[in-house]
């Protein structure tokens, strides 16, 4: 009996002291956790710096949610007890205690004092999210875990990232971490390990990987290397050639997108003018305030979206706006054909100064109604961000949008053209005028028509504008020129002018950028114009016979 | 005899009393004073100056409120240059002369200050200029109330220097092709190259006014940063360019995480055209942002408001400038008691304004303002939250020590230098 008691107590005093040991270790790491914590809200940078690694390194999610609070410029000192809490929504803001967890109710920004995140606070934090997530059982977290880590500069993490390689079996995560890990291994103290980071690296040639290892190759300012082993130089050199062959590849696939996208906001500027100034010989200098209106009316119909229309379908604003963008800018085409432009036929003087007349009109009319700043338009979800198509080739989203517009565009009004009785009309009035006439065509309501349609599709135009540039009244004014050399240079009156013409002064000028610069690119271009039309003045695809005199 | 000289005291009295009635009528109705408004309404910069335009307005109309200057009522006479540099010379001319102003507040662009620096000259007028320029220049006839050079660009060049700005190693100067942009990234390669920045380091590059086609140069700026040292991009970049600028680098992607990008002429109403979620962390710097939290800054904001009916209306740098400019000349012309010119230019001289952004502003003697440096990074609601700021005032200096031919030249309009560009006093003899 005895020693059963003996053995029992000793039993329970082994089982209280593993309690107790168990229960100060785990106070020890709580209050290194709040210690960090409370470190979040030092006054220095450094300080604070301090506190967020301390947070990554203890491993503890909880501090998760703090630290992306911190980066959004949600974490807060409460101005009555100095408490460290996070926020979150606009005007009434809901508190949480920052340390525990606890909510704490509702409080307005002036009970608060911000602790305000920069850019070094946010690669931090995202360097110690970074950490806490690597382990995450979403594939999307860890990638961006393994991302932010690149930033990071500290080497202890290099186990923890091989113990996640090791488990990791998504491609574009592993990927990620291979890079992350070759960075931090690229400045490890030794060769060997330095040497193998480099043949992790060789199959991945990617501005990143040129990043990570351009300063191997590079020289110290006293002249000696900044990588003293000769083999890691060699084969950092021979990695980096690589990449830069491919790199030139990708640079050429990119400016010719590039001189693409430029050719498609050339070609829908440029459209609705082979309308006007192609097709009727209008002098329209008010063309670019008809894309302005079309913008405009853009801004109206996300205005109307967001205060009517539930958010979900938000998106399809830029839908709705495209019919009424023609609308309008058809209509006041429309008006100002019928109000102004039918009695200067064949005085290409008096319209050019009465059309630029209405242009400064139309700018002061927008000005006094929606005021002299710029309207914010917002790109759709779809049409925000863009896709890699290679590594180092990245093409947004709302360039090729536009692309396809513009081809979509073109397409549509040649197929009217063509097809319907109204392009049929259209030609005839515009090929033969008293023939049409006297064939019973109304030859002055197909006029008004001709004009709407093309002050319409200029309209549609500044939707699609809206959405890659800005929108003020001067809108119009940056793609006046810009238009009438696309059709000048494209063949006054055919549509397949426009396109060739819009396409090449795109590519060619996007292939010039790079070595001329912006500035005398946009000069070598207008020059090449001058020299073009000196030699064939109805540019490229003249129209040929007896329309041609008319 | 007697017969004459009643004619006589009779006609005096009947002067005596013509003169007093018409000093009477004159102390009734007194003739307002006159100041001018010279800002575009029309065409590019009405984006920007607009606002400036409604802020001296608003200012003639609190001023009244209290009884006006001098006993007599003021009146702001606003013309139209409508964006063209050599119409402004024409209407401040015409303010000048044919409006008798004793002051103009006006002008955003270098170009258009240049345009009337001559007309100024040569009347002996006085001219308010409130925007953030390249310096190199201090006229007798100009108060400049926005930032010099060391009151914005280099700040915040050494701030991404630092390491809370990121350490930056390698820098793209981008600006606008005009004359503040060339001549601040001459600024700043000087100051760079001073402080041991390889010239390889460095990417200057000029884009024409209302350029809209980014892709080449954003793609430019990702192949530069890809050399493996910090990146950051310094833009000078003005006016309407700047929405598809920031908008291309959103699309691509460029986080400011990456490649910081700090502008010197973005401010709260530039980025009322912009979609800023993606902007994040991009930085500007000015001397006043409208996020400062000051009670004087909150009364600034609450008679803008009241003054627009709107309390959407942003308030912005140079418009604290324009009200900082507007109330030093109130407070001279009080001082001096008079809106003769030069009387109010010596008054200027150690003007003290407490300043919407909280710190005691002052005039000095070479026409420029101390004021505070404040960098912010922009938020996704369109504001900017404040990441560095002095802790004084910064006097500013019209001519730049990191560029040699400046770097010689000294700005003082008093006693015995009284010159804006000379090697040595231009009384030195009698200081003696």
């Amino acid at each position: 009996m005895a020693t059963f008691m003996a053995a029992f107590m000793i039993a329970g005093l082994v089982v209280c002291g593993i309690t107790l040991g168990a229960f100060a270790a785990s106070t020890a790491r709580a209050d290194a956790y709040t210690d960090a914590i409370a470190g979040l809200a030092s006054p220095g940078f450094a300080e604070k710096a301090a506190a967020i690694e301390a947070l990554g390194r203890l491993g503890d999610s909880r501090a998760i949610p703090v630290l992306e609070a911190m980066a959004d410029n949600q974490l807060y000192t409460r101005k009555a007890d100095g408490r460290l809490v996070t926020g979150s929504g606009g005007r009434d803001i809901t508190l949480t205690d920052a340390a525990t967890g606890e909510a704490l109710g509702p409080a307005t920004s002036r009970d608060l004092t911000r602790i305000n995140a920069n850019n070094a606070i946010r690669t931090a934090v995202g360097a110690a999210v970074g950490r806490l997530q690597i382990g995450d059982p979403d594939p999307a977290k860890r990638l961006a875990a393994a991302e932010t880590m690149v930033r990071s500069e500290s080497p202890d993490t290099v186990p923890l990232l091989r113990d996640a390689l090791a488990r990791e079996q998504v491609e574009d995560v592993r990927a990620a971490l291979t890079l992350t890990l070759a960075k931090l291994s690229l400045s490890s103290a030794d060769p060997g390990e330095r040497l193998t980071a480099i043949k992790d690296l060789s199959s991945r040639l990617t501005p990143e990987v040129r990043a990570l290892v351009t300063p191997l190759t590079l020289t110290k300012p006293d002249g000696t290397f900044a990588e003293p082993d000769p083999q890691i130089r060699a084969a950092a050199t021979e990695l980096l050639g690589r990449i830069d062959t491919r790199l030139m590849l990708t640079e050429l696939a990119l400016n010719l997108f590039q001189g693409i996208s430029l050719g498609s906001v050339l070609l829908l500027a440029a459209i609705g003018l082979a309308i006007t100034f192609g097709v009727m010989g209008v002098i329209n200098m008010a063309h670019g305030e008809m894309i302005m209106l079309g913008a405009y009316t853009t801004v109206v119909v996300q205005q109307a979206f967001r205060e009517y229309i539930p958010a979900e379908f938000f998106g399809l604003y830029l839908i709705i706006s495209i019919p009424a963008a023609f609308l309008v800018a058809g209509a006041v085409g429309v008006a100002m054909e019928r109000g102004i432009i039918r009695f200067l036929y064949g005085r290409p003087l008096e319209t050019l100064l009465a059309t630029w007349g209405i242009s400064l009109m139309l700018q002061q009319l927008v000005r006094a109604i929606f005021g002299a700043p710029n309207k914010e338009v917002s790109n759709p979800g779809w049409m925000t961000g863009a896709v890699e198509a290679m590594p180092g080739m990245v093409l947004t989203y709302n360039r090729i949008a536009i692309i396809v517009f513009a081809i979509m565009v073109l397409a549509g009004l040649a197929a009217l053209l063509r097809y319907t009785p109204f392009g049929l009309q259209m030609r005839a009035v515009t090929q033969n005028r008293s023939m049409a006439s006297a064939m019973g065509i109304r030859t002055g309501w197909v006029d008004a028509m001709t004009f709407g349609l093309g002050s319409g599709i200029a309209g549609v135009a500044g939707v699609a504008l809206s959405q890659v540039g800005n929108v003020s009244p001067n809108l119009g004014q940056g793609y006046i020129v810009d238009s009438f050399m696309v059709v000048v240079f494209g063949g006054v009156g055919s549509l397949w002018g426009v396109l060739a013409g819009a396409m090449t002064l795109g590519i060619f000028n996007k292939f010039l950028e790079p070595y001329a610069g912006a500035m005398l690119g946009k000069i070598l271009i207008l020059v090449f114009i001058i020299l073009f039309i000196q030699k064939r003045p109805r540019g490229l695809f003249a129209l040929k016979g007896r329309a041609a005199e008319a | 005899m007697v017969r004459i000289s009643g004619r006589i005291r009779a006609a005096a009295m009947g002067c005596a009393v013509a003169v007093s009635a018409l000093l009477a009528g004159a102390a009734q109705a007194a003739e307002p004073i006159k100041v001018g408004v010279l800002h575009s309404l029309s065409g590019t910069m009405a984006i920007s100056e607009t606002t400036l335009k409604d802020t001296i307005m608003m200012m003639v109309d609190d001023l009244n409120k209290k009884g006006g200057l001098l006993g007599r009522p003021v009146e702001a006479v606003v013309v139209d240059p409508a964006s063209n540099w050599p119409l402004f010379a024409e209407k401040a001319r015409e303010l000048v002369q044919k409006d008798k102003v004793v002051a103009v507040f006006g002008c955003w662009t270098s170009v258009s200050r240049k345009s009337v620096l001559p007309v100024f000259e040569e009347t002996n007028s006085l001219l308010f200029y409130p925007v953030q320029y390249e310096g190199e220049e201090s006229s007798r006839n100009v108060f400049y109330t926005g930032a010099a050079p060391n009151q914005q660009a280099i700040p915040a060049v050494e701030y991404l220097m630092g390491p809370e700005g990121g350490s930056v190693k390698r820098w793209v100067l981008a600006g606008t092709d005009y004359v503040y942009p060339r001549t601040t990234n001459k600024i700043l390669e000087a100051y760079l190259i001073s402080k041991g920045v390889p010239k390889d380091d460095i990417l200057i590059n000029y884009t024409p006014f209302g350029h809209s086609d980014w892709q080449t140069i954003v793609a430019d700026i990702k192949k530069f940063a890809s050399a493996g040292k910090k990146t950051a991009v310094v833009s000078t970049i003005n006016g309407d360019a700047n929405v598809p600028f920031y908008k291309e680098l959103a699309n691509q992607g460029i986080k400011a995480t990456d490649i910081p990008v700090v502008a010197f002429s973005v401010g709260e109403e530039e980025l009322a055209g912009i979609d800023t979620s993606n902007l994040v962390g991009h930085l500007a710097a000015w001397n006043y942002f409208m996020s400062v939290d000051t009670p004087e800054n909150a009364a600034f904001i609450k008679q803008w408001h009241a003054f627009t009916k709107n309390d959407k209306r942003v308030t912005n740098d140079p418009m604290e400038a324009h009200y900082i400019g507007f109330k030093m000349w109130t407070q001279a012309v009080l001082q001096a008691g008079t809106t003769d010119v030069n009387a109010v230019r010596q008054a200027m001289y150690g003007q003290k304004v407490r300043s919407p952004s909280g710190y005691d502003v002052v005039m000095n003697t070479n026409h420029h303002l101390s004021k505070p440096v404040m960098i912010g990074e922009i938020q996704s609601d369109g504001q900017f939250s404040v990441v560095s700021q002095t802790d004084d005032a910064i006097k500013g200096a019209a001519w730049s020590p990191y560029i040699p031919e400046s770097a010689k030249l000294t700005a003082d309009w008093t006693f015995p230098w009284v010159c804006g560009n000379c090697t040595e006093p231009k009384f030195g003899a009698y200081a003696k």
